[in-house]
This record gives structure tokens, C-alpha cells and sequence, in this order.
């Protein structure tokens, strides 16, 4: 009875990228416990969205990808619909309205849009896989505009890039012309170049936005505010040197010189207290994760398994790398935090549903075999 | 590769796979797929390395650069906030001022039992229930590792008695703030406004205007009125500290300072003594007054009753006095002046009669009949004066405000002319005064009318809607700024200055003065002749019209109009004023201006369900102009508020 149970239990899960997913959480438990003072309430808060968390992905793993596809077109139309209730009911915090107040809580549907599009591009592209022309770029690149239009107006440029990001990995691997993967990469290549060295503001870049990217250049300009964030972060990176300043005792973090060292600027108190060795790890099992994603995509049964294993990779990479690029002064400032590792809920709840819909793919694929 | 012969979805893939042509077509898209898979861990694996290489840069080669820098870090920059500029009136009496005195705070997060913390406060330092409420109001808009103020203006000997125990009380500190303090409490509440603490809407303000930085240190930013809209310019530019901390994060000694450049003062063309005794007169009434001075455009003042204390509003309202301001019927939190909009009944007529003489409309020129009613559209529109005047001509029809005349006038110009007149002075657009949340009124066109509704029905402008218009009734409703405005425009000559209530800038430091104004908004195409028929008009209220009783031995020259303003819809019944509720009343319009040669003053009086413009709005323009003109204050206001109830005479009914 009860091997059956656990037979069950088990059955949906891929041990290995199970086994990554904890090891980053041990990293991220041991890292917010330093970061925050040693605050143990914030590290159990913390440890119970990370339970919350496995039990959803969970739960997701064990839908059949027939039931997923069924679910694309659904999911994507109430994040786009969800999308514009918050335009027109959103609640505003901090200048941005990115929340919908559903009674008991807020939600943040660019958060559900992540899943839904990568979804919904990868069932698109299913569908049409045999006489695949131009045309179903253009429709591709369509559902793509429409969410980040809308997300773009709340205002959030983060994260609609990566969400803008998430969909073209699936237009990659679905057979994008390189071609075009070449031009679009020069384009957004110059349009970067003009706004960080002409100083170009245009509209859809709000004012501070185009400064973030200024003071990325020069971080003195502006020692009170953004340009502080980077000088700081990459003091305490530097000075952590090879192999760190050791568990608890970076001085940077602990007196008080990184700000949001919980959430966005974690990192600087990792690179910090455990060097570029710790580091290079951080980097390797964040490697392990993605390269167990992309092995999913690889051995998929069906083009929808594939496109959507190959997305959720890549997409975690983005973060990663957008992320870390941003704390040790690389990219601009923009509000990434890092994956499973940062202080907040949402993010992590949504990977982890990612990290769901890998298993069902990686599940899927047994079952056929067999 | 070899399981999976199939790929697509194994349900439809069966008889479409037999062909030969579509599995090749497979196996070239597979080996796509696989380039692609290849090319994307390349792309992992290139940028982790950039990752790589950068943390090499920093951690292994300019390591030691950065491990100075974390050394030399023990330097910390501490924001340190400006005084905030200094707001006096026209005459340099000081309005807004700041003064320094000690605060009890609390950071909750520092703290395990906070009730208790506070129980044991109150032993040391009185702390009211007020307080108290006012503390959680506070904490519940705060983040807990704020440092909030549970008790504010320490005496010295409280400071004394907590700093002998506050070795009990971590988490628990004395802090030397600058207060911001209004002398005159409600006298000109609405205008000059108030401060507040800053919350997450100010916060994402200031970040989209990218001054967040600045308001690091700062807690109080401007709210409302002149605090709010010259913000910028009082707060003054942050300055830091760069504080030596050991290795437990206190500060040793300051090592380098960058002194804050204190906020500018304000001097604003206001006059207080004026504004006092305006507010006295309209005290106990629900109503609003702006005075205006023509040649300027300067507002010499501003006045909105009921009013409330800003100063409650600067460390935190507490809840139930909050409450009890906002859900009073007197709504004394509404800005009447500036955003009251209402009807402006028989004011509306000085500026209809320009707009005929401009037009040159033949009613000007001719004396009509006058039955006391006007016919149109088989409606029979009432005058106010029951049979009538017997005959009209356009000169009389300002002194006894004939409404006959001015509906059959309306008629004549027809809505599109009239809209496009009034528009010229500001009337249905806002005036740009620098004071925040103007309305900007209703001038009603046939195209307002389209937009203003959704049912086809209530788009369409019909002709009888312009009749009332003609007497300021209808959908016309303005703001009592929008009358003085308009009014100093008139008597100005059609020269019209923007309204503004603060002359100039001050800079403290170097005494530099920036000039708000004067610069004329635009000048009105009017001939001076029609200007001066209409001035004459409005001086003939006040030596034989509906102003006289009012404006008996005034010792100066003024002219003016009365207004009524309907507020309940008689439904062709006679209003008496006892007989309807006190707050369906009409509202008392006057508008005045003083001298009549070289006017120094115009201004516009609503009192809210005053009746008659006559009988509560001229008065207090007369005592308003009797004290601006020659000095002379108004006696008890007991007294004067007992005339209120005097009905006008029958002659001078027009209203």
C-alpha cells in the first residue's frame, strides 16, 4: 500500500532536476540566513514558499501533455484578458500597476503570461508543424506583441523583455530563419547602443529607465541613488576574491552597504562571502539545471514537448544571466531577481510551475517509450 | 532517434507518415531542432563564460582594488535633509514656517512587544490615546523598520526624563526634527495647504520624476495647495554625510560634508490681513471668495469655508479626526474656490452683454417688451421679477438683471457664439493658476453636449437649452475663481494675466529673486467703447441697481452684479425661501470691482444656499472692498451675518 503510494508519488518527478532544484534551495536557505541578519524568520517564510512551491510543480507534473495543449490557447487569453483588467483596474505601487486585487490577495498576471505564452507558442507551432511557412512567424511574433505591449504599459521594462525573450526561444526552436534571429539581433544591439551612449530617451522608456542605463556607464553620477546599488554591489563582489570572505561575515552585506540584499542583490552577498570558487559553482549548478532542461527538450516525443522544454531552459537562463549581470555591474539595473535563490514568493512560484511543466514533458516521453 | 519514427502528435500522424516525401521532410526538420538545441547551449555556455570572466576580473585580478574599497567602506553616506522654504504673504507675514523641537520615535521592527514599550513610554512621557491612533495609522502606511514618531514637541523636561532611562528602550529614540507649522491654522488652509508624510504614492511619484534620490532623509512632502504645487521649489536639494561607521555600524566621526541647499521661500501676492477678514465674513456659511487684482492677475485672496487646521495633517491625522472632516456635510475639506463648480446665475451677464455688443446683435439696439416671461419653443421661461419691467433696453438690463432680455439675447447669439466667446476668458477650461487640482467648469456647446453624453437622445443641442443659458443657468457651472478671473479680465480691458498666488521665488541663500509674473496671457480683440458700456452697466448695480442696498455710502466708486444661482429645480412652482430646505437654497453670487476709473480689485462671492445675491453675497464684497480700498474693518460679525436675512425691495428684486 504504501509502496504504492510512493509509487505514485514519485512516478511524475525527474530526479534529476529535482535534485538540482534542492540544491539550489540549500544554497538559497544558507544565503538569505547571511543576507538577512540571521533573520530566522524571513529564512522560514522562505522555506514555505519553497514547500508551496514543489507541491504545485508537483501537481503540474502530473498532467498529461494532451491536457497542457488543451490548456494553451485558455491560459493564454485569461493572462491576456487578466493583462488588461490590470490597464484598467490595476493597482498601483511604487509607480507601476502590475497588480490585480482579487479579494484576498494581489496577483500579478505578468507572472501567469510567463507560462501561459511559451505555452501557447509551443501548442501554435504543434499544430502547424508539417506545412510550417513564414506566416506562422508572423502570427507567432503577434502573440508575442500582444501580452508585452500590455505589459510594457504597466510600466515594467523587465519583465517584459524576458517574457518577450521567452516567447522567441520558442520561435527559435520551432525554426525561426537565422536570417532574421541575425537582423533582430543588430537591431536590439543598435537600439541598446543609442539609448546607453547618445543618451536616447524614447517613449517607451521611462525617464528612469534611461537614466538606470546612464548611471550603469558612469555610477558616480549618482551616488544617492541608482549609481549607489552598483558601486556597492561590485565592492562587495571584488573584494570577496577567490575564495571569499567566508559564511556571515561579509562586511559589505552586514553593515548595511547592499541594498535589497535579500531579493534583487542577493548575489552581491553570495559572490561577497563565498568568492569567484563559490562562484563558479553557483554558475555549474545553474548550469546543471538548464542543460537538464534543454536535455528534456532534446528527448521529447512531440514538437509542443520540445519547443516548450527548450523555452523554460533558455528562459531560466535569461534570468541567471540578467541577473548576475546586472549585480556585477554588466547590464543595466533592471528588477531580475535571481532564480529560487531571491527573497519573494511569486518568482519562485512560477519557476517551479516551469520546472512542473518539464516533468509532465520528461514524463510524457517515458510513457510513449514504453 | 530510433524510438521515435513518429514526431508530431501520435494521434494524427499515422496515415499522413506513410508517405516517403513527409518522412524525409521529418528527419531534415529533427535535424533542425538538433542544430538549434546545439546552438542554444553554445549561447548558454558563451555567456556564462562572459559571467565567468567578469567575476575573474573583479575577484581575481581587481581584487585587490575592491578589497581597499570594502576596507576604506567604512564610510557611509547619510542623507541629510534641507529646511524646507519659508512661505510668507504679499506684506512678509509669515504663513508656513519651520521649527525645531524634539520627537519620541519608534522602529517597530527593533522592538518585540510594542504595546508594552509604549505602556511603559507613557510612564516617562504622556501618551495620549490620540497618539496612540495616530502611531498605528502610521504604522500600518510604514515599513516596519521605519522610525515613526509616537509623540511629537518634547518638552525639555520629558527629553530629559526618557534620555535618563533609554538605555530600557532600544529600538526607542530622541530625534531633533524641524516641524512645519502654520500660524494662522484655518485662515487660508486651502490655499497654502499642508505637508504630509510621504507615502507610496508620493514615492512613485518621485521616481517617475527621477527626484527620488533627492527625498532621501526627507519625510514630508507637499499635499496639498501651494505646499504641493511649488513642491519643487521649497523642498531644497539634499546634502550627505560621509559618516566614518565601526565595525558594528555606528557612526565615529564625520569625515566630508555636503551641506543641503535649504528649499526657497515663497512670497505670494496674498494678502493675509485681507484673506482674514474675508474668511471672518463667510465664517459659519458654506462658501468661497477670490479677490483678484486686475493689472496682475495677482489673487490677493483666496478664500474656501469652511476650512480645517493643517496643522493636524503634518505628522499624521489621527483617524477619528480625519473621519470627522471627511464625512462632514460642510465637506471642508473641498476646495470651493477652486474646484466648487456652480451655476453662476445672474454673474453670467456682464459677460453675455459684451459678448452681444462685440457680436453686435440687434437686440442692442432695441428696448423690448418686457411681460416678466419669454416664450420660446411653446415654454414660458419666467423672469425672477413677477410682470415684469414693462419695457427693456440693454443699458437697464444690467442694473435690474432683466432675465427676459437676456433669454431672448441667448436666442439671438445662439449656443456655438456664445461658447466661443466665453471661452476667451477661460470660462469651461481651467484658468492655469499655479495651485493643483483646478476644475475646469462646464461651458456648455453643442459640442461639449455630444461628448458630455452616451444616449444618442441627450447628444443633440436642442435650441430651448439655450434660453437659461442666457441667465447662467443650465448646464453652465464655474468655479468662483473662474468669475474673479473672468471679471478682472473685463475690467482689465480684455487683457487677461493667468491667475497666480505666488508673486515670487525667493532664494535664501543669495537673496536672488525670480518674478512669477506678470506677463499677459493673451489680450481680447474688444472695442474699448463696449468695455466701457458694460463697466458702466455694472456701476449703475451699485449706485441704482440690485447692488444699491449693499453698497450705500461706500466712499468709493464700484461696480458689480448679483447672482442666483438655483440649486433645486422649482418645477414651475414659486420659491420661497423659508419654505424650502436650508441646503436647497439658491447659492448668493456677487462679483465686484472697485475703483470703477482704475479698478485695484476684482472679485466674485459665492455663498452657498445664501438666497439671494443680494442679500448674503454683496454684503461681504462690500466689507471686503470697504477694508482693501480704505482700511476699514468690518464690525461683529454677529451683527452682520443677523442682515443676511433682509429681503431685497421691490424694485430692486431682478434676481
Amino acid at each position: 500500500m504504501i509502496k504504492r503510494l510512493w509509487e505514485r508519488f514519485k512516478q511524475p518527478i525527474d530526479p534529476w532536476l529535482l535534485l538540482f532544484t534542492l540544491l539550489v534551495f540549500v544554497v538559497s536557505a544558507v544565503l538569505l540566513y547571511s543576507a538577512s541578519n540571521q533573520d530566522v524568520d524571513r529564512v522560514s517564510d522562505k522555506l514555505t514558499f519553497m514547500g508551496i512551491s514543489l507541491v504545485l510543480m508537483w501537481c503540474i507534473a502530473n498532467i498529461r501533455q494532451q491536457t497542457l495543449m488543451r490548456l494553451a490557447l485558455p491560459a493564454y487569453l485569461v493572462g491576456v484578458l487578466l493583462l488588461l483588467a490590470v490597464e484598467f483596474f490595476g493597482v498601483t505601487s511604487h509607480g507601476a500597476t502590475r497588480w490585480l486585487n482579487i479579494g484576498i490577495t494581489r496577483i500579478q498576471p505578468s507572472e501567469l503570461m510567463r507560462i501561459a505564452l511559451p505555452l501557447m507558442l509551443a501548442w501554435y507551432f504543434h499544430l502547424h508543424e508539417v506545412h510550417l511557412n513564414w506566416r506562422h512567424f508572423v502570427v507567432g511574433a503577434l502573440l508575442i506583441v500582444v501580452p508585452v505591449g500590455l505589459i510594457l504599459k504597466q510600466p515594467d521594462l523587465g519583465t517584459g523583455l524576458l517574457i518577450t525573450s521567452s516567447g522567441f526561444y520558442v520561435l527559435f526552436f520551432a525554426g525561426l530563419s537565422w536570417r532574421l534571429i541575425a537582423a533582430g539581433a543588430a537591431a536590439f544591439g543598435g537600439l541598446a547602443y543609442v539609448v546607453t551612449h547618445w543618451n536616447l530617451c524614447i517613449n517607451i522608456l521611462h525617464e528612469y529607465q534611461c537614466r538606470r542605463v546612464a548611471t550603469m556607464l558612469d555610477p558616480t553620477s549618482d551616488p544617492l541613488g541608482a549609481g549607489y546599488h552598483i558601486i556597492q554591489g561590485t565592492i562587495a563582489i571584488g573584494s570577496g576574491g577567490w575564495f571569499g570572505k567566508g559564511w556571515l561575515a561579509g562586511t559589505q552585506t552586514h553593515l548595511d552597504f547592499i541594498p535589497e540584499r535579500t531579493t534583487d542583490f542577493i548575489f552581491a552577498v553570495f559572490g561577497e562571502e563565498f568568492g569567484l570558487v563559490g562562484n563558479a559553482l553557483l554558475l555549474l549548478l545553474y548550469l546543471l539545471v538548464i542543460a537538464r532542461g534543454l536535455m528534456i527538450s532534446h528527448g521529447a516525443s512531440t514538437t509542443f514537448g520540445r519547443l516548450l522544454a527548450g523555452s523554460i531552459a533558455l528562459n531560466f537562463f535569461t534570468y541567471v544571466f540578467v541577473n548576475m549581470g546586472m549585480v556585477s555591474g554588466i547590464l543595466p539595473v533592471v528588477g531580475v531577481p535571481l532564480p529560487l535563490i531571491s527573497y519573494g514568493g511569486t518568482s519562485m512560484v512560477s519557476i517551479l510551475a516551469s520546472f512542473g511543466l518539464l516533468m509532465s514533458i520528461q514524463r510524457d516521453r517515458k510513457l510513449m517509450k514504453g | 532517434m530510433k524510438h521515435r519514427p513518429m514526431f508530431g502528435a501520435p494521434t494524427r500522424g499515422k496515415t499522413r507518415r506513410s508517405s516517403n516525401n513527409e518522412l524525409k521532410n521529418d528527419r531534415e526538420a529533427r535535424s533542425a531542432y538538433e542544430l538549434r538545441l546545439v546552438a542554444a547551449a553554445g549561447f548558454v555556455l558563451l555567456l556564462f563564460g562572459v559571467l565567468l570572466a567578469r567575476f575573474f576580473w573583479l575577484q581575481g585580478i581587481q581584487h585587490d582594488k575592491y578589497m581597499t574599497l570594502a576596507e576604506a567602506n567604512r564610510i557611509s553616506l547619510v542623507p541629510v535633509p534641507p529646511s524646507r522654504g519659508i512661505i510668507r504673504d504679499r506684506n512678509g507675514v509669515i504663513l508656513a514656517h519651520n521649527f525645531s523641537a524634539y520627537t519620541l520615535e519608534i522602529t517597530p521592527s527593533r522592538i518585540g512587544n510594542l504595546e508594552a514599550t509604549i505602556a511603559a513610554l507613557n510612564t516617562l512621557v504622556e501618551i495620549t490615546p490620540k497618539d496612540r491612533r495616530r502611531f498605528k495609522k502610521l504604522q500600518e502606511e510604514s515599513k516596519d523598520f521605519e522610525s515613526l514618531p509616537i509623540k511629537t514637541r518634547l518638552t525639555d523636561e520629558e527629553v530629559a526624563r526618557f534620555a535618563a532611562n533609554s538605555y530600557r528602550f532600544p529600538g526607542v529614540e530622541i530625534k531633533a526634527r524641524l516641524f512645519r507649522h502654520y500660524p494662522y491654522g484655518q485662515i487660508a488652509s486651502h490655499l497654502i495647504g499642508y505637508i504630509g508624510r510621504i507615502n507610496d504614492r508620493d514615492l512613485a511619484d518621485l521616481e517617475e520624476a527621477g527626484t527620488l534620490a533627492n527625498y532621501r532623509g526627507s519625510e514630508h512632502i507637499g499635499k496639498i495647495g501651494i505646499e504641493a504645487s511649488y513642491e519643487r521649489y521649497l523642498h531644497g536639494t539634499t546634502g550627505f554625510e560621509e559618516v566614518e561607521i565601526d565595525a558594528n555600524g555606528r557612526a565615529v566621526r564625520t569625515l566630508r560634508r555636503v551641506s543641503p541647499r535649504p528649499g526657497q521661500d515663497l512670497q505670494l501676492s496674498v494678502d493675509i490681513k485681507l484673506q482674514e477678514v474675508a474668511e471672518r465674513l463667510l465664517a459659519g456659511r458654506r462658501g468661497a471668495l477670490v479677490a483678484i487684482e486686475p493689472a496682475t492677475g495677482g489673487v490677493l485672496a483666496f478664500v474656501s469655508q469652511p476650512g480645517f487646521d493643517p496643522n493636524l495633517f503634518v505628522d499624521g491625522i489621527d483617524p477619528q479626526t480625519w473621519k470627522e472632516l471627511n464625512e462632514s456635510l460642510d465637506k471642508p475639506l473641498l476646495n470651493r474656490a477652486l474646484r466648487g463648480e456652480y451655476p453662476p446665475g445672474s454673474t453670467f451677464k456682464p459677460f453675455m452683454a459684451m459678448a452681444a455688443l462685440e457680436g453686435n446683435f440687434p437686440l442692442v439696439h432695441q428696448t423690448i417688451a418686457d411681460p416678466g416671461y419669454f416664450v420660446f419653443g411653446g415654454h414660458r421661461f419666467r423672469d425672477s421679477k413677477a410682470g415684469g419691467y414693462g419695457s427693456m433696453s440693454f443699458d437697464r438690463s444690467l442694473t435690474v438683471s432683466s432675465d427676459t432680455y437676456y433669454y431672448q439675447l441667448a436666442v439671438q447669439m445662439g449656443i456655438d457664439y456664445i461658447a466661443n466667446f466665453m471661452s476667451g476668458m477661460d470660462f469651461g477650461q481651467r484658468t492655469g493658476i499655479d495651485l493643483p487640482g483646478e476644475r475646469p467648469g462646464v461651458l456648455p456647446s453643442a459640442e461639449w453636449k455630444r461628448k458630455r453624453f452616451k444616449n444618442p437622445a441627450q447628444q443633440k443641442w436642442y435650441a430651448g437649452e439655450t434660453v437659461s443659458i442666457g441667465i447662467g443657468q443650465g448646464y453652465n457651472s464655474y468655479t468662483p475663481l473662474q468669475m474673479a478671473h473672468a471679471t478682472a479680465t473685463l475690467v482689465n480691458y480684455g487683457v487677461a494675466y493667468r491667475p497666480h498666488v505666488v508673486n515670487q521665488i525667493v532664494d535664501p541663500n543669495t537673496g536672488e529673486l525670480t518674478q512669477v509674473e506678470p506677463r499677459p496671457e493673451r489680450t481680447l480683440p474688444w472695442k474699448r467703447e463696449n468695455i466701457e458700456r458694460v463697466i458702466r452697466g455694472l456701476a449703475s448695480v451699485i449706485t441704482n441697481g440690485t447692488g444699491a442696498n449693499a453698497f450705500r455710502n461706500a466712499g468709493y466708486t464700484a461696480g458689480g452684479k448679483t447672482g442666483t444661482a438655483q440649486v433645486f429645480s422649482l418645477k414651475g412652482g414659486k420659491y420661497n425661501a423659508r419654505s424650502v430646505h436650508e441646503r436647497l437654497r439658491d447659492h448668493s453670487w456677487f462679483i465686484a470691482f472697485a475703483p470703477v476709473e482704475q479698478p485695484r480689485i476684482a472679485l466674485a462671492v459665492i455663498v452657498e444656499n445664501g438666497g439671494f445675491g443680494a442679500a448674503a453675497a454683496a454684503p461681504i464684497a462690500r466689507k471686503v472692498l470697504d477694508f482693501y480700498l480704505l482700511g476699514k474693518k468690518p464690525e461683529d460679525p454677529v451683527a452682520q451675518n443677523a442682515s443676511v436675512v433682509e429681503q431685497p425691495s421691490a424694485e430692486r428684486t431682478g434676481d
